[in-house]
């Protein structure tokens, strides 16, 4: 640890805590179609979206039909990205002669993306040509972060209306989120990236001339059928081989990265995400992108509590994310800057300096150092976000511990833009049932009775995740096909498998990379908990939505739970902690856990 | 059920040209208008050729070159088509086994350099494409540059010095050095005698 990693941690949290209410308010006003400066410019626009689409933005809609609108707004969308994939090699834009991706990779990519997810199992540069990550990925990335948004705020008018049969109409909710809010924020934030050094051309790779030459190494053989030859024992083949040139793959970059980041999608343009160069040059640049991962979900909290008439509202669910995120990367740093004994006993320095940044530094990049690296690795998975700026197959085990809890806590700390937030207000809808049962009352929440119907969407929508999680993890461990990818030996390798269904079964994208996750097996499997996640709990979300829109409001009474006090910010904080903690517990002692106790037992 | 497929169709083709084709050709028309030199890859030039880019590494081993970080991309490393970290866990007996390889290699080529090894020079770098390496680092091969080439160790100190970025604005990010600018110095001082 070092003075500077904390200073840069602190520096963090500020500057996002800063930015909740202005852009928060911006959103509500958003929202609430208010006229301003916004519309003046945008309404053209707006409207012709919709006489384009052929939809009348101001019918209300009931959230039955607000459901199937949404779903099939996605379906369309997923049939498109897999399309593209499959048919790159005969279209435009593909300077590389890339050829069409597989039927089950492309099937994993299509829900990966319009799930909010942006799980990657191809690796970018090398799949995906200029028009599948135009066309195909970065449109998701902004709709599929538009849904999200359109989802929260149809669960935010079932509380805000009341005796209602509407919550509100999707494709306006779903053109305002993307007009309004994730299209100029991403064209600022893509141009700052370029002054960085973020690529953005649509050139065909540059060649560059190595100032060491030649550059001999060794690569695998390929048979006349063009698979790697193997020798008895199995393993390949290789010749030797030597270049003088470097080829420099570059693209459109920065438009995808800044929406992937701003949108919590996390699909990166590159292989290695956020730790590529030319996706993330400079710490500015990796400030700047990091802090766009937390922006959104932060300030739709204070949009939260504008919309509903009562901020402290919003700033107590702020508050209870904010204290889990503080506490959760303040243990990561410390974890992560204790050297890795095995590297020390090797002979590397383990003492950082003004001039060094530190032990464990495999899998990171120096421009970044430890602090950035586990900031970043703590964002991305308390957002649903999933894009890396270091390798977090890499991160000390308990470090690596943290990312993964904050997946399976249900990607409500922060969470995914909407997403995140509704299901933070499940939790507190639990919470505020828990305190009731415990003080005797009938629970409210915001003026609505919950009642069993509630209870049971909120239920649905906090149990599911962990099913897939939990599942999924134990049918690939069980079965050759999930063995096979396991990289790392002993306690990590599991830990692979049980992060890649934390990540896909929480909407979130980002893996412990070693796991060879692009085989029919992974693809399939993981495509499924995406689906899952996304879709089974948005339908319940907007089910519990229309439920309270039609309910009457209670007036609050002396009986009323207070919901806006740090008592009930630690109710809430309790009620999420226990439930991932009795839910992964066990299934992290055997990961990461038992991965510590051997590497510092020095087994 | 049907109504809304197919406004849904129409929608996602409405926001695919405005998301998908306007605003990436609107970023890519400004980013090439005001900064086409980053927007294309920060390609540095020196006698008409591209010799490689700012921001992207290249492999070293000669003992005459600073040495940047170890790559894991495959098949050859700091291959710019392929980013890769190399995703060994900490407790991997493989990671153990190619610091120990990298840290007798260092010593081999300078058997002057006994004190504790800084960790990005036997470390592979996320990217497998990291241009930088810490200033500890550069100072740890000083003393082999410095016999390789017949330079004073101050002279290299001090170039060393001149290339070291320090963190933005005193607070983001890592004090760091970009090894192909120094190694590209280097031998523009070695040609001109």
């Amino acid at each position: 640890m070092t003075a500077l990693g904390w200073l840069q941690i602190a520096l963090y949290l500020v500057v996002l805590i800063a930015l909740a209410k202005p852009l928060g308010a911006y959103m509500a006003d958003v929202y609430e179609d208010r006229p301003g400066w916004r519309k003046r410019i945008g309404a053209p626009i707006e409207g012709g979206i919709y006489r384009l689409a052929g939809v009348d933005s101001s019918r209300d809609m009931r959230w039955t039909e607000y459901a199937l609108a949404m779903l099939w707004f996605n379906l369309v969308g997923g049939l498109v990205v897999y399309a593209l994939q499959r048919l790159q090699a005969f279209l435009p834009l593909n300077p590389q002669s890339l050829s069409a991706v597989s039927p089950d990779s492309a099937f994993n990519t299509a829900t990966s993306f319009i799930s909010n997810t942006n799980w990657q199992g191809y690796s970018g540069e090398a799949t995906m040509s200029y028009l599948t990550q135009m066309l195909g990925l970065t449109v998701q990335n902004f709709v599929s972060a538009a849904t999200g948004m359109a989802v929260l705020v149809a669960l935010i008018r079932g509380f805000s209306r009341k005796q209602a049969t509407g919550i509100g109409n999707f494709w306006a909710d779903l053109v305002r989120s993307t007009l309004y809010i994730l299209l100029p924020l991403s064209l600022l934030l893509a141009v700052a990236l370029v002054s960085q050094g973020v690529v953005q051309t649509f050139d065909a790779s540059p060649t560059a001339q190595l100032v060491e030459q030649p550059l001999n190494y060794d690569q695998p053989k390929n048979g006349p059928d063009g698979q790697p030859i193997k020798d008895a024992s199995g393993s390949p083949v290789t010749e030797h081989a030597s270049t003088t040139e470097q080829s420099i793959a570059v693209g459109p970059a920065a438009s995808q990265v800044a929406i992937k980041q701003l949108g919590t999608n996390g699909g990166g343009f590159f292989n290695v995400n956020s730790a590529h160069p030319l996706e993330n040059p400079t710490p500015l640049a990796n400030f700047l992108e990091v802090l766009a991962i937390l922006l959104i979900p932060a300030a739709l909290c204070y949009t939260f509590g504008r919309m509903i008439g009562d901020t402290r509202q919003g700033w107590a669910l702020l508050a209870a994310m904010t204290v889990v995120f503080t506490a959760l990367l303040a243990s990561a740093y410390i974890t992560e800057s204790v050297p890795n004994p095995a590297l020390v006993s090797a002979g590397i320095d383990g003492t950082p300096n003004a001039n060094y940044p530190g032990t464990n530094l495999e899998g990171k990049e120096v421009r970044f150092g430890i602090a950035n690296s586990v900031l970043w690795a703590t964002v991305t998975t308390a957002a649903s976000n999933g894009s890396v700026n270091a390798m977090h197959d890499s991160l000390m085990p308990l470090t690596g511990l943290v990312p993964m809890w904050l997946m399976q806590l249900g990607e409500v700390i922060f969470g995914g833009v909407g997403s995140g937030l509704y299901g933070m207000i499940m939790f507190a809808i639990i919470a505020v049932f828990i305190a009731g049962l415990m003080i005797g009352r009938t629970p409210e929440y915001l003026g609505k009775k919950l009642g069993a119907f509630e209870i049971k969407m909120a239920s649905i929508a906090i149990l599911i995740p962990p099913l897939l999680v939990l599942g999924g993890t134990a049918v690939a461990v069980m079965v050759e096909a999930g063995r096979a990818g396991i990289a790392n030996p002993g306690a990590q390798g599991f830990s692979e498998i049980l992060y890649a269904f934390s990540s896909a079964g929480n909407n979130n994208g980002s893996a412990f990379a070693g796991l060879s996750a692009n085989t029919p097996f992974y693809n399939t499997a993981l495509g499924i908990c995406m689906l899952f996640a996304r879709y089974w709990l948005a339908i319940p979300v907007l089910a519990l939505a229309g439920a309270l829109a039609a309910a009457k409001t209670v007036p609050a009474s002396e009986g009323t739970l207070p919901t806006h006090t740090p008592l009930f910010v630690t109710v809430l904080i309790g009620t999420v902690i226990t439930v991932g903690a009795l839910t992964f517990v066990p299934a992290l002692a055997l990961g990461p856990v038992a991965e510590h106790l051997q590497l510092f037992a020095g087994k | 059920m049907f109504a809304n497929l197919i406004p849904a169709l129409r929608m996602l083709v409405v926001l695919s040209v405005l998301t998908g084709v306007a605003y990436p050709l609107l970023v890519t028309g400004i980013a090439q208008l005001a900064f086409p030199w980053r927007a294309n890859g920060s390609l540095l030039i020196e006698n008409q050729k591209v010799v490689g880019s700012e921001l992207i590494g290249q492999p070293f081993a000669d003992p005459k070159y600073f040495w940047g970080r170890p790559s894991a991309t495959s098949p050859q490393p700091y291959n710019s088509g392929a980013s890769s970290g190399s995703n060994l866990g900490a407790r991997n007996p493989a990671l153990a086994e190619a610091v120990t390889a990298r840290i007798k290699a260092l010593r081999d080529a300078d058997p002057e350099a006994t004190g504790p090894v800084p960790a990005d020079l036997v470390t592979t770098s996320a990217s497998g494409l990291d241009p930088h390496i810490s200033v500890a680092a550069a100072d740890y091969q000083i003393s082999r540059i410095a016999k390789a080439r017949g330079l004073a160790p101050e002279a290299l100190r001090a170039l060393v010095a001149q290339h070291t970025q320090p963190p933005t604005f005193g607070v983001l990010g890592e004090k760091r050095v970009n090894v192909l600018q120094l190694n590209l110095n280097l031998d523009r001082a070695a040609r001109k005698g």
